[in-house]
C-alpha cells in the first residue's frame, strides 16, 4: 500500500528532522543497501530506496535525495554502484561520497516518474522544514499543506513554535491546519480553528481540502465547512470576474498589437494588405535569429535579446515593407481587388521562403527570466509575459500617436492622406511618403512580431492566425482612426473573454463574429467613423 | 480611400521583370512536381503537404520517405527494379489532397502512394484510391472507425493509444477526474467520445468529466487552463487527456508553465505531442507532463539507434528528432517491400492480398504484423516530457516486455461501432455487422 508506505516514511522524516539528523550516526548496512536498491531500475525500487534512505538517517541522505530530483543520480545496473553527478559535472560515489574518474559507460540515469518526484518532494519537506533557509522552510511547508500527512504534525508544531518569521509562521500554520482537517481524531475545537484558517487563506486548494475532507463530521464542524465553502465560493466568483477583466485586457492588447501596423496601412492608407501577418512573422523570426546569434555568442546578454530584437524587426519588417510597396503596391493604388490578390501573393511567397530558409517546424524562442512566471494578486495570477506585453503595447501605441502628430513625417503622412494633391501642390513627395508610411506599418507589425514570439509559436504560419482578427479589429474601430484600433481592440478583447467561460472557445469566437457582423451592419464604418471630406476620398 | 498615383516612365521594364520572375517561379514547382523516370523503375508516390499550416509536420515524412527509398535502392531495389520517389505537394489544402492522389495515380503510375496526416485529407482521397484501385499506407495515429480495402493503417488506432493512456492514469496516478481538452475536429471528438464511454464505463461520474474543444491554431490560452486549474481543485486527482493539435500546443504548454500547473499537480497526457512539437518549446517547466505513443526516439535499441544514425547522416543535421509517424512509416514501406516480394508483382491488388500476415521488426524492439483489418499490432509506450525536450518512458517498466496490442478499426465502447468487425481476408468487408451478419452495416 503506497499511503502506509509513505506516511512511514514522512514519519521517519519528521522524526529525523526533530532530532537534527546530521546528529545520528551512519549505520553501513541499511545505507549501502538502499543506495544499491536504485540501480534496480524500477520505479518501485527507487521509491522504495527513497524511504530506506530517510530511515536509515545517513547525513548523505539529502544529498542523495536532491541528486535524483534534479536528475543527477546515475546507477550502473551490473555492478549495483551509483554516483552522483555534481552540479559542476564532478562524479563522486553516492554511497561513500568519494571522488570518483568517469561514469562507467553503462550508468544511465536513475528515472523519475510523476509518483516519485512527489515521494522526493513529500520527502525533501520532511528533511527541509526546519532549514536554516527562509524560502525552503516556506516551501516545505507548502509541500506538507499539499500532502497534509498527518505523521508531519508534530515537527510542522515544532516549526511553528520555533518560527520568527512570519511568512513563514503563516505557511506553517496553513500546513497545521490542513493536517488537522483529515486526522480523524483531532477534536472538534481544533478541526473549527483549522476550518477557518482556510477560510482566511479563500483560495481554490482551501476549497479543494475542505470539499475533500471525510464526509463524518459533528454538526458544529459541518456547518462550519459549509460556511467557509460558501464564503470562499462567494470570493472567488468575484475574483473570477476580475480575472476575466484582465484576461480580456491581455487579449486586447495582443489584439491591438497585432492591429496597429494594419491600422496604417490599411486604416490610413487604406491598402488591404494581406501580407501584414507576414510582417509579424518577420518580426518574430528576427527575434529568433537573435537569440540564436546571443545564444552562441554572447549568452550573457540573452536577458537583453528582446530589447536588441525590437529595432532590428522593425529595421527588417519595415525595409521588406517599403520593398513591396515600390515593387509592386505602387501601381495598384486605387485598385483594391488587385491590391487584395497581390497582397496575398506576397504572403504566400514571403512564407514559402521562410519555409525554404528556416525549415518548416517551429523555432524555439525562449522567455527571458524577467518574462516567465507569474505572480498572484488576491486570488488571480498575473503572469509577467502578457504583463509587459500589455505594457509594450501601450507604449508603441503612445509612440506612434506622438509620432503621427509631432512629427514633419508624421504631419506629412497625414496631409498626404487626407488631400494627396492638395499636399502634393505643398511640395511633399507623395510617393516618398506612401513609401515610408507602408514601411512605418509593416515596421510597427515587425515590433507586433517580437512580443508575439512570447506567447505563441514561431512558424512559418504565425502570421496568417493574426491577420483575420488584425482586419477584424480595424474594420470594427473605424477605419482611418487610431483611438478606434485601440477600443476596438480591447472591446473585442474583453468581450471575448467574458463570453468564453460560458460559451466555450469555439462558440464565443464565433459570437464574437456573430455581434461584429450585425454592428457593422448597423454602422457601416466602424466605432469611431471619420467625418467631414476624408470620408469621401 | 481613393488614391490616385501617376506612374513614371519606369514602371512597364520593372513590371515586365516582375512577370519574368513569377513565370520562372510557376516554371520550376511545375519542374519540381512531376519528374518523368525510365521504364525500367518502380515509382513510389508521396502524397505529403509541403506548404501550408500541416508542412510542419508532414515535409519531415517526406524526408524519411526519400530516405528509405534510397536505402532501398542501395539494396538493390525491389524486384531487380530501382525504385523512384514521385513527390508532390498538396498544400495542406484538402480537395488538392484527392487532385494530386488521381494525378499520381494515372499520371505518374505509381504502384504506391505514402501519405496524408489529417483525416480530413485521408478521407478526401479514400476514393480516389478507391475508384483507381491502388494502395495508400497511412502512418498517422487516427479516431479509428474506418477501414477501407486500399489504405493500410500503420500509425494507431484508439485502443493502441488513447486508451492505454488513460489506463495508466487510472492504474499509477489514481486519477477520478477528467479533462478532455482536443482541437475542435473529427479526430479529437471521436477519440474524447471513446474516452467518454471508456470512463464511464470505468464508473467515472460524469460530473467528473470535463470535455472542451478549442479552434484551430488557438493561442489565448488564459482562460482555458484558469478553468482546468478551478477543474482540477475540487478535492480528487485530476488529470488533462489532450488532443490538441499541432500549433496550438505551444502557446498551451507556455500557458501551463507560466500558471504553475505542474505534472505533479495536474498531469496533461497528449496524443499529438511529439518530439517534433516539442522542439519548438522550453520543456523545463513541463517535465512530468506524458505523451502516448507507439515510438519514441529516446528508446535504446539497436535497431532504433541505427535508424537515427541513418536518419542523421541521410538529413546532414545530427539535431533532427524522429518521431512516431516516421517509424510508422519505415514499418509500412517495408511491410509493402516485403508484400511485394511475396507477390512478386507490383500489381496493387496482389500486393493488397498479399499484405496482411506480413511481419516486420519494428524499431522499438518487436516485430509488428500486419492484420486482416488492414491496421498493425504496435506497442504502446507511455513517456515523460524530460527537459532536454526527449520522452523518457514510464510504461512499460521495461521496453524490451512490451507488449503487441492489435490496432481496432472499430471502437468496442462506441454505441454505433462495437457490433462492426474488419476482415480483407475471410469476410472481404471493412464493416462487417457481426449482429445482422451483413457486410456494410452501420451499427445496431
Amino acid at each position: 500500500m503506497p499511503l502506509i508506505r509513505l506516511s512511514r516514511l514522512l514519519f521517519a522524516a519528521a522524526v529525523l528532522a526533530l532530532a537534527g539528523f546530521a546528529s545520528l550516526p551512519a549505520h553501513a548496512g541499511p545505507f549501502e543497501d538502499a543506495v544499491a536498491q536504485f540501480a534496480e531500475g524500477s520505479f518501485a525500487d527507487s521509491e522504495e530506496a527513497v524511504g530506506k534512505l530517510i530511515a536509515s538517517g545517513n547525513p548523505r541522505a539529502a544529498q542523495i535525495i536532491t541528486a535524483l530530483q534534479d536528475q543527477r543520480l546515475y546507477a550502473d545496473s551490473d555492478t549495483k554502484l551509483v554516483f552522483i553527478k555534481g552540479a559542476d559535472g564532478k562524479i563522486t560515489s553516492a554511497a561513500t561520497g568519494e571522488a570518483v574518474a568517469d561514469l562507467p559507460d553503462n550508468a544511465s540515469k536513475v528515472k523519475l516518474n510523476n509518483k516519485l518526484r512527489r515521494t522526493v518532494e513529500a520527502a525533501m519537506a520532511g528533511l527541509t522544514l526546519l532549514s536554516p533557509d527562509l524560502d525552503k522552510r516556506i516551501q516545505a511547508a507548502q509541500q506538507v499543506f499539499k500532502s497534509h500527512e498527518e505523521a508531519m504534525l508534530p515537527t510542522v508544531e515544532a516549526a511553528l513554535k520555533a518560527e520568527k518569521n512570519a511568512a513563514a509562521k503563516q505557511a506553517f500554520a496553513e500546513a497545521r491546519a490542513a493536517i488537522l482537517l483529515f486526522k480523524a481524531d483531532a477534536p472538534d475545537p481544533d478541526k473549527l480553528d483549522a476550518i477557518a484558517v482556510m477560510k482566511a487563506r479563500g483560495d481554490q486548494e482551501a476549497l479543494a481540502l475542505l470539499t475533500a475532507m471525510p464526509a463524518q463530521q459533528s454538526a458544529a464542524v459541518n456547518s462550519a465547512i459549509a460556511g467557509a465553502k460558501a464564503s470562499i465560493d462567494r470570493s472567488l466568483a468575484m475574483w473570477s470576474m476580475v480575472q476575466n477583466g484582465w484576461y480580456g485586457l491581455s487579449l486586447g492588447s495582443v489584439l491591438l498589437l497585432a492591429a496597429i501596423g494594419l491600422a496604417i496601412t490599411f486604416g490610413v492608407m487604406g491598402v488591404i494588405n494581406m501580407a501584414h501577418g507576414e510582417m509579424v512573422m518577420l518580426g518574430a523570426y528576427t527575434t529568433f535569429v537573435v537569440q540564436e546569434t546571443i545564444r552562441t555568442r554572447y549568452p550573457a546578454l540573452f536577458d537583453y535579446s528582446l530589447l536588441i530584437a525590437v529595432p532590428l524587426a522593425f529595421l527588417v519588417a519595415g525595409a521588406i515593407g517599403v520593398l513591396i510597396e515600390r515593387t509592386v503596391i505602387r501601381f495598384l493604388y486605387g485598385r483594391p481587388l488587385e491590391t487584395l490578390l497581390a497582397t496575398w501573393g506576397i504572403s504566400l511567397l514571403l512564407q514559402q521562403a521562410v519555409r525554404t530558409i528556416f525549415g518548416a517546424n517551429n523555432r524555439e524562442v525562449g522567455n527571458p527570466s524577467w518574462m516567465s512566471g507569474a505572480f498572484d494578486i488576491g486570488q488571480i495570477t498575473i503572469t509577467y509575459n502578457r504583463l509587459w506585453i500589455l505594457c509594450f503595447t501601450l507604449a508603441v501605441f503612445a509612440i506612434l500617436l506622438a509620432m503621427l502628430r509631432y512629427t514633419a513625417l508624421g504631419l506629412e503622412m497625414r496631409a498626404v492622406t487626407q488631400n494627396r494633391r492638395m499636399a502634393a501642390s505643398m511640395g511633399i513627395a507623395t510617393s516618398r511618403v506612401d513609401a515610408l508610411t507602408f514601411g512605418l506599418g509593416s515596421g510597427i507589425a515587425g515590433i507586433a512580431g517580437v512580443a508575439l514570439s512570447q506567447i505563441d509559436n514561431v512558424s512559418p504560419n504565425l502570421g496568417q492566425s493574426y491577420i483575420i482578427d488584425s482586419f477584424m479589429v480595424v474594420v470594427f474601430g473605424g477605419v482611418g482612426n487610431l483611438w478606434g484600433t485601440l477600443v476596438g481592440a480591447f472591446s473585442l478583447g474583453i468581450a471575448n473573454k467574458f463570453l468564453e467561460p460560458f460559451a466555450g472557445a469555439v462558440l464565443g469566437k464565433i459570437a464574437i463574429l456573430v455581434l461584429i457582423i450585425l454592428f457593422i451592419q448597423k454602422r457601416p464604418r466602424g466605432l469611431f467613423a471619420l467625418k467631414g471630406r476624408a470620408v469621401e476620398a | 480611400m481613393h488614391i490616385k498615383q501617376k506612374r513614371d516612365a519606369g514602371t512597364p521594364i520593372s513590371r515586365r521583370r516582375w512577370l519574368a520572375a513569377a513565370a520562372g517561379l510557376v516554371l520550376g514547382l511545375s519542374a519540381f512536381g512531376s519528374a518523368k523516370a525510365a521504364d525500367d523503375t518502380i515509382k513510389v508516390g508521396i502524397l505529403h503537404s509541403l506548404s501550408g499550416t500541416m508542412a510542419i509536420s508532414e515535409t519531415t515524412l517526406k524526408d524519411v520517405m526519400l530516405m528509405l527509398i534510397d536505402e532501398q535502392n542501395k539494396k538493390g531495389g525491389v524486384l531487380g527494379k530501382k525504385l523512384e520517389a514521385v513527390v508532390v505537394d498538396p498544400a495542406s489544402n484538402w480537395p488538392l489532397f484527392a487532385e494530386k492522389a488521381r494525378e499520381l495515380i494515372t499520371k505518374d503510375k505509381v504502384s504506391v502512394v505514402f501519405g496524408c496526416w489529417t483525416s480530413v485529407s485521408r478521407k478526401s482521397v479514400l476514393p480516389v484510391f478507391k475508384e483507381l484501385d491502388s494502395i495508400l499506407f497511412y502512418p498517422v495515429q487516427y479516431e479509428g472507425e474506418e477501414s477501407e480495402r486500399n489504405v493500410f493503417y500503420t500509425g494507431a488506432a484508439p485502443n493502441q493509444q488513447a486508451i492505454p493512456a488513460v489506463d495508466y492514469l487510472m492504474k499509477e496516478e489514481k486519477v477520478k477526474r477528467w479533462v478532455l481538452e482536443g482541437t475542435d475536429y473529427v479526430y479529437p471528438r471521436t477519440t474524447n467520445k471513446i474516452l467518454e464511454a471508456y470512463l464511464k464505463s470505468k464508473g467515472v461520474a460524469p460530473e467528473d468529466i470535463m470535455v472542451n474543444y478549442t479552434p484551430f491554431g488557438f493561442s489565448d490560452w488564459q482562460t482555458e487552463v484558469s478553468k482546468i486549474k478551478t477543474f482540477g481543485s475540487a478535492g480528487k486527482k485530476t488529470a488533462v487527456v489532450s488532443t490538441i493539435n499541432g500549433d496550438a500546443n505551444v502557446p498551451f504548454y507556455k500557458e501551463l508553465g507560466n500558471q504553475g500547473i505542474k505534472a505533479t499537480d495536474i498531469p496533461v497526457v497528449a496524443f499529438s505531442v511529439g518530439e517534433e512539437e516539442l522542439a519548438g518549446i522550453d520543456t523545463k517547466p513541463l517535465v512530468g507532463h506524458l505523451a502516448a505513443w507507439n515510438y519514441f526516439e529516446s528508446i535504446n535499441t539497436p535497431e532504433n539507434k541505427a535508424f537515427i544514425k541513418e536518419w542523421h547522416a541521410f538529413t546532414k543535421n545530427p539535431k533532427r528528432t524522429t518521431n512516431d509517424p516516421m517509424e510508422a512509416h519505415y514499418i509500412g514501406f517495408n511491410m509493402w517491400v516485403k508484400a511485394v516480394e511475396k507477390a512478386k508483382s507490383f500489381d496493387p491488388d496482389k500486393v493488397i492480398e498479399a499484405l496482411p500476415g506480413i511481419k516486420q521488426a519494428n524499431l522499438t524492439g518487436g516485430v509488428s504484423e500486419m492484420l486482416p483489418n488492414h491496421h498493425i499490432t504496435k506497442p504502446v509506450f507511455i513517456g515523460e516530457i524530460q527537459a532536454d525536450g526527449q520522452f523518457n518512458v514510464v510504461s512499460p517498466d521495461d521496453v524490451k516486455k512490451a507488449k503487441l496490442v492489435p490496432g481496432d478499426a472499430w471502437s468496442d465502447y462506441l454505441p454505433g461501432s462495437k457490433d462492426l468487425e474488419a476482415d480483407w481476408v475471410k469476410l472481404k468487408c471493412g464493416n462487417y455487422n457481426t449482429v445482422t451478419k451483413k457486410c456494410g452495416g452501420q451499427g445496431s
